[in-house]
């Protein structure tokens, strides 16, 4: 089986786990506060980190490309609290229109 | 009809859509970081946590190793489980059958619409009905995604390539905003991780700065709770 999708199994498997966890432990063992912390701040560090290496790096390397107008322009829509669809669209224009011009 | 149960049913299905259209964001997201549509339909259908999805075919997209793309969605997985206890006393799930069943549609979405909802009863229908309405959806725009994309040329693989980190903006923004508690401390957090995913890229495997990130910046939070107010 293939490294991708020994990723998606085992993800999948993994996300439902944590999913019934929640459902079957007694709630004093989840209602800790170093829990809340985690759950409350892992997102913005995960998520943060996932925009820079999807928007900025190829491999190993930092690369600036089309990707980063995209982004600007994203932060832009969403500052003016544009709809998710908008955002996206947005994005999706500016990284296509840095291609056609850079070829 | 009860006008409570009107404005729930209607509350339900009207975020189970909405949020279910994005399905075609990750589907595409899925076939550029070189899943196939089932992988994509599996992750959709079984891991079924949009943000956990999202970051796993980031990860592998980026290059990353099945561990890293395994370790990030798990870590953005975990607090479906703190959603799961604050949905036991509200929802009651009776019988090991049904626990199992509940659990598979407990995600942000499917509790904000049940702890929204008036009383017990309602809790329990806005969870069925938005967690159906939004699993339907979502499953079926993915593979949308994933075939629409599929079938790109290159101006419009550079649009969704732009889209993807677009997208985890996206679902960061809420976050760093005042919706959210400590939102000074959100943006520290994301912008330490953001730093340190940047400046490990050069050094580590691809995926790994991500893992790397957050386990930084939790650990740099530690000591600032013994800082004074």
């Amino acid at each position: 089986m293939s490294g991708t999708w020994t990723a998606v199994l085992v993800a999948s498997v993994g996300c439902y786990l944590l999913k019934l966890a929640g459902m079957s432990v007694p709630a004093s063992w989840v209602e800790q506060p170093w829990v809340a912390r985690v759950v409350d701040f892992v997102p913005a560090a995960l998520l943060a980190a996932l925009v820079v290496v999807q928007g900025l790096t190829s491999g190993a390397e930092i690369v600036v490309d089309g990707r980063l107008a995209g982004l600007a322009v994203a932060a832009l829509a969403l500052a003016l609290r544009a709809p998710f669809i908008v955002v996206l669209l947005v994005a999706g224009a500016a990284g296509a229109g840095v291609h056609l011009l850079t070829g | 009809m009860q006008p409570d149960r009107a404005e729930t049913l209607r509350d339900a299905v009207g975020l189970g859509l909405a949020v279910g259209l994005y399905g075609v964001a990750f589907g595409a997201a899925a076939d550029a970081a070189g899943l196939d549509v089932w992988q994509a339909v599996v992750l959709s259908a079984v891991m079924f946590t949009g943000a956990s999805q999202f970051a796993l075919v980031g990860v592998l997209g980026a290059g990353g190793s099945p561990l890293a793309a395994v370790g990030s969605a798990l870590l953005l997985g975990t607090r479906n489980t703190v959603y799961g206890v604050r949905l036991v006393p509200l929802l009651r799930p009776r019988g090991r059958l049904r626990r199992a069943g509940t659990a598979h549609w407990v995600i942000d979405e499917t509790t904000a619409l049940s702890l929204a909802a008036p009383d017990r009863a309602m809790a329990g229908l806005a969870f069925l009905v938005g967690g159906a309405t939004l699993y339907l959806t979502w499953n079926a725009t993915t593979v949308v995604g994933a075939l629409g994309a599929a079938a790109l040329g290159g101006t419009a693989r550079a649009a969704l390539d732009a889209i993807v980190p677009a997208a985890f903006l996206a679902l960061l923004w809420p976050r760093l905003g005042r919706a959210f508690p400590e939102p000074a401390v959100q943006r520290r957090v994301a912008l330490g991780g953001a730093v340190v995913a940047l400046a490990l890229t050069p050094f580590v495997p691809p995926g790994v700065q991500v893992v790397a990130a957050v386990v930084a910046v939790a650990l740099a939070g530690r000591p600032r709770r013994a800082v004074g107010p």
